[in-house]
């Protein structure tokens, strides 16, 4: 087998060294009822050829985005990735290397995470981040954990705008450990709303800018409202371009950002892996969560950069950790830190007015499709629209055509049948937008 | 020995500034069209400029390429963390998760255009509910600390199903478990009852029996554990716990050492998560992402959170809405699928026989490892044979003045990634080396004498030089005291850095 380079003679001088007569000698603590005599009922070893063949086969069963007209966001979203991202984040140096242990051999990954941690604070508009975490909406969920640390309080509440999958998970992870998550009815301008649900004993609101209808909020008012009551704002995003151009979480009084960073620098994959982007004040680090990179020297004086504070972590600290976490999204982060390093702030905010361009002429022309209204008035690059007829049933008439234009509302969560998420990005052309406004009149006609 | 130069680079190693001293906020690497202008956001818009720098791609390129020559890798060379299971990753892994059918894909398309992509999960859970012997799978959990999560929350679902929640609390886990073990069982609301190991590194069966009681949730035990010993009495353990009304839950960090040779529900467990980056290959990537299935007994099946994947006819749909009194769902969308086409390209490369073989020939190299090192190094367990990896201690070595931490020092000049240190707790300075199934003989033999100089050194009373390593290496040693007490996590401009302190 290709990747096995013990022949049978050196098992055979390797067991005459060990003392065995045969590898069932190796595996002696094993209770006789529980060895299995045979092989498992599977198929056999293939050679690369064949099982790139097979996997080709499953592939083309999919209609990657590529091939259809494409308006789909609501939590994951279709960006060009420039070729060399890609090309790095394979280098075996980066692919093929564990957590950076020994930070003596491994300061190409941890200066890595150091310029990510500030890219991400920077971003963001907070002191600092951590070096990330699986994904948007466990980041969420571990910031509403961490809020209740902080105060010491039970409860957080979830704005109406805040993706139906970011409050499901945030549910699960509170729950067990009787942080009550209380979610408000879907509002597509609904940030403002958890005001009136604040009360003394809330840990944290949480809110969504851009939510999930794609409205952008003015957060300030809400962090003074929380603070007033002794309670965090954690503020969340699903799409990380926003933040080239609208203002940042941490400039309008957050005290926890967590969200979604597959944007720049990772491709859709059918939902994972991703990257999740978690940031903070720094009075708040000692009880974040995740894996954090802190700038030292070495025994020369030389500036070099360890994995530090590992005090709050599960390894040290066992039953008493902030978090059971281990990883974080290491080659995610790589890809989310060499693209924004290609991109620079001139960069990021041209690519974010570009979405945001592209999003207002989409917007333009579906408002412009009879019996079609435009929900959202403040957008990034998504929104939502009511259809004349079911959301589902117009989706699904909309992939006959080759045109997948949206997510149903009730695919995410109950409620709203006729609400579409849209999105549109850089990649979306004008071709594409007539396009799908004619067949949305036809779909609709 | 150190040699200063004008540039400061060093020959091949290049001088790597931080891209905040060689960047500016106003280049970019990217061509994109000029917008036009408009806008709907009006006073909401970024008001202070961002000041992330950009590279030209030239000089990303540079900067990225240069950092990767300060970093280890396993296709550099053996990387024998103990626990951690560095082994190769086959790079038609990397081209096949790269096909658009796979990479551009939206996990929110319609199921109709995604048929492809559900077959695919659905024949990895064959494959992990077949080598495992298990009844049922979650495929999302992000890693393998989150499938811990999500095995705990299944067993809480199940008592919660039996009424039972509120008068189970406790779970016994051994004091050898990883940390995420007790991290975990807290995290899904159990209270942490340890259990002491016996002699030979197992779980003391009769103190285990003491803890026993109508208050216990489950076990969470880690099997092969982090002795690298297969536990003898897992099968008396899971009866027992089972008998008392608990559920087992099994840590499969070591699974690959027993894959296709043991099926874990013959050994009687409820749940077990399996790290597709460890047995299956997937890359580490230096520190993630990693994947983390659960499978489940028949007993913890029905309790599994969406999403779901169920087949009717020859279609394939994907159930997304939780139903009440399951685990609840675990991340957005479907969990990590560019995780599942490599490990299923590593498993079909394999098929049954090899993953057998996977696991045979990583226990080989471990016990060749023990037998080749324990004249050397004290093998706190080392009687009798280990699985995939070998356990040594620094005690023959601490009367002479060096410690574990020395020997890993020492063996980055001798151009290795040291082996685990400190971990298992349970024996003080342990060095746990796992060599994985990807090493030839000749690779081994060449550590092993590397390491038996190492210890020939340090009992030659060579401590001063020990504790002067690394020399060779990128860096000195890293003051890792003064990271954690001056905490410095980001770049800051000299001026605001300055006005800091």
């Amino acid at each position: 087998m290709r990747y096995l380079p013990l022949s049978d003679e050196d098992r055979a001088a390797m067991l005459a060294v060990i003392g065995a007569k045969s590898i069932d000698d190796l595996y002696v603590d094993v209770p006789a009822e529980a060895r299995l005599k045979g092989l498992v009922d599977l198929p056999l070893k293939q050679g690369e050829l064949q099982v790139e063949r097979a996997l080709r086969a499953l592939a083309e069963k999919n209609i990657p985005a590529r091939r259809a007209t494409f308006f789909i966001g609501a939590g994951a979203y279709r960006h060009h990735v420039p070729a060399s991202v890609d090309h790095l984040i394979q280098r075996s140096e980066f692919l093929t290397t564990y957590t950076p242990y020994q930070p003596e051999i491994a300061q190409g990954t941890l200066q890595a995470l150091y310029e990510f941690q500030t890219q991400v604070a920077m971003l963001t508009g907070m002191e600092v981040a951590n070096a990330s975490m699986y994904d948007g909406s466990t980041a969420a969920a571990e910031a509403a954990l961490m809020a209740a640390r902080v105060t010491k309080r039970a409860k957080v509440i979830f704005s109406g705008g805040v993706h139906p999958h970011y409050v499901a998970t945030a549910r699960t992870h509170c729950a067990p450990v009787g942080v009550e998550v209380i979610a408000l009815d879907p509002a597509i301008d609904g940030e403002a709303a958890v005001i009136d649900a604040l009360a003394g004993d809330v840990a944290a609101v949480v809110v969504q800018s851009p939510n999930a209808f794609g409205t952008v909020s003015d957060l300030a008012p809400i962090a003074a409202a929380a603070h007033a009551q002794g309670a965090l704002l954690i503020s969340t995003f699903t799409e990380v371009v926003s933040l080239g151009l609208i203002e940042p979480p941490g400039a309008m009084g957050a005290d926890i950002v967590a969200g979604e960073g597959q944007s720049i620098g990772n491709a859709l994959a059918y939902g994972g892996p991703y990257v999740g982007l978690f940031a903070t004040r720094e009075k708040f680090i000692r009880q974040m969560p995740g894996r954090l990179c802190g700038e030292t020297l070495d025994a020369d004086g030389k500036r070099g950069f360890v994995l530090t504070l590992s005090t709050r972590e599960q390894h040290i600290r066992r039953e008493k950790a902030t978090s059971n976490i281990c990883t974080n999204a290491g080659l995610c982060t790589m890809a989310f830190t060499i693209h924004m390093t290609l991109l620079g702030a001139a960069g990021l905010e041209r690519l974010a007015r570009l979405n945001h361009e592209t999003a207002i002429r989409l917007a333009d022309a579906l408002a412009g499709v009879k019996g079609v209204e435009v929900l959202t008035e403040r957008f990034f690059n998504e929104f939502a629209i009511r259809t004349p007829k079911a959301a589902q049933a117009v989706i699904d008439a909309l992939l006959a055509k080759g045109v997948m234009g949206g997510v149903a509302y009730s695919r995410l969560a109950p409620g709203m049948d006729d609400v579409v998420l849209v999105c549109a990005t850089e990649t979306n052309t004008d071709d594409d937008i007539a396009h799908y406004a004619r067949v949305l009149g036809e779909v609709l006609g | 020995m150190s040699v200063e130069t004008t540039s400061g680079s060093r020959g091949l190693l290049q001088r790597v500034d931080l891209i905040f001293e060689d960047g500016d906020p106003r280049r970019t690497g990217v061509d994109l069209p000029a917008p036009k202008g408009v806008s709907k956001l009006g006073a909401l818009e970024r008001k202070a400029p961002l000041e992330i720098p950009g590279l030209k791609e030239p000089e990303a390129l540079r900067h990225y390429v240069r950092l990767s020559q300060r970093n280890y890798a396993i296709d550099l060379g053996l990387f024998p963390l103990g626990s951690c299971t560095m082994k190769h990753n086959p790079r038609l892994n990397e081209k096949v998760v790269r096909l658009e059918g796979f990479a551009d894909l939206h996990p929110l398309q319609p199921t109709e255009t995604t048929q492809g992509a559900l077959e695919l999960m659905d024949q990895l859970a064959h494959w992990l509910l077949t080598l495992t012997g298990m009844a049922g799978v979650a495929l999302s959990p992000k890693a393998g600390a989150h499938g811990e999560f999500c095995g705990m929350l299944a067993i809480r679902a199940a008592l919660e199903a039996r009424g039972e929640l509120d008068k189970r609390r406790r779970v016994l886990a051994p004091v050898s478990a990883h940390g995420t073990n007790p991290s975990t069982a807290v995290a899904a609301g159990f209270i942490v009852d340890e259990v002491g190991a016996d002699a030979r590194g197992r779980v003391d069966l009769e103190a285990f029996k003491k803890h026993l009681g109508d208050d216990v949730a489950a076990v969470m035990l880690t099997n092969p554990n982090t002795c690298g010993l297969f536990e003898p009495d897992v099968k008396a353990i899971a009866d027992l716990v089972h008998a008392a009304g608990g559920y087992f839950y099994c840590d499969g960090a070591n699974y690959n050492a027993i894959v296709g040779r043991v099926r874990p529900g013959d050994l009687g467990v409820d749940a077990m998560h399996i790290n597709l980056h460890k047995t299956f290959s997937t890359p580490h990537g230096g520190g993630g992402p990693g994947a983390g299935p659960v499978v489940f007994s028949e007993a913890l099946a029905r309790f599994a959170p969406a999403p779901k994947i169920v087949k009717a006819g020859d279609r394939f749909d994907l159930i997304e809405a939780n139903e009440p009194g399951h685990v609840g769902r675990m991340c957005a969308f479907h969990g990590q699928m560019g995780m599942y086409v490599r490990a299923l390209a590593y498993m079909m490369s394999h098929g049954a026989d090899g993953l057998r073989q996977v696991a045979e020939d990583a226990v080989l190299n471990a016990n060749y490892l023990l037998a080749r090192l324990k004249p050397h190094f004290n093998a706190p367990f080392g009687d009798g044979p280990c699985m995939h990896e070998a356990l040594f201690d620094d005690s023959n070595l601490r009367t002479h003045g060096v410690e574990t931490i020395d020997i890993a020092k020492a063996l980055l000049d001798e151009g290795y990634h040291p082996m685990t240190t400190y971990f298992p707790l349970v024996v003080h300075g342990a060095m746990l080396v796992e060599p994985t199934e990807t090493e030839s003989k000749a690779e081994l033999d060449r550590f092993a004498d590397v390491m038996i100089a190492l210890a020939k050194r340090a009992k030659g009373n060579d401590a001063a030089s020990f504790k002067a390593q690394p020399r060779l290496a990128p860096m000195r040693r890293l003051d890792e005291t003064r990271a954690a007490r001056q905490p410095k996590l980001r770049w800051k401009p000299e001026a605001a850095a300055r006005a800091a302190e």
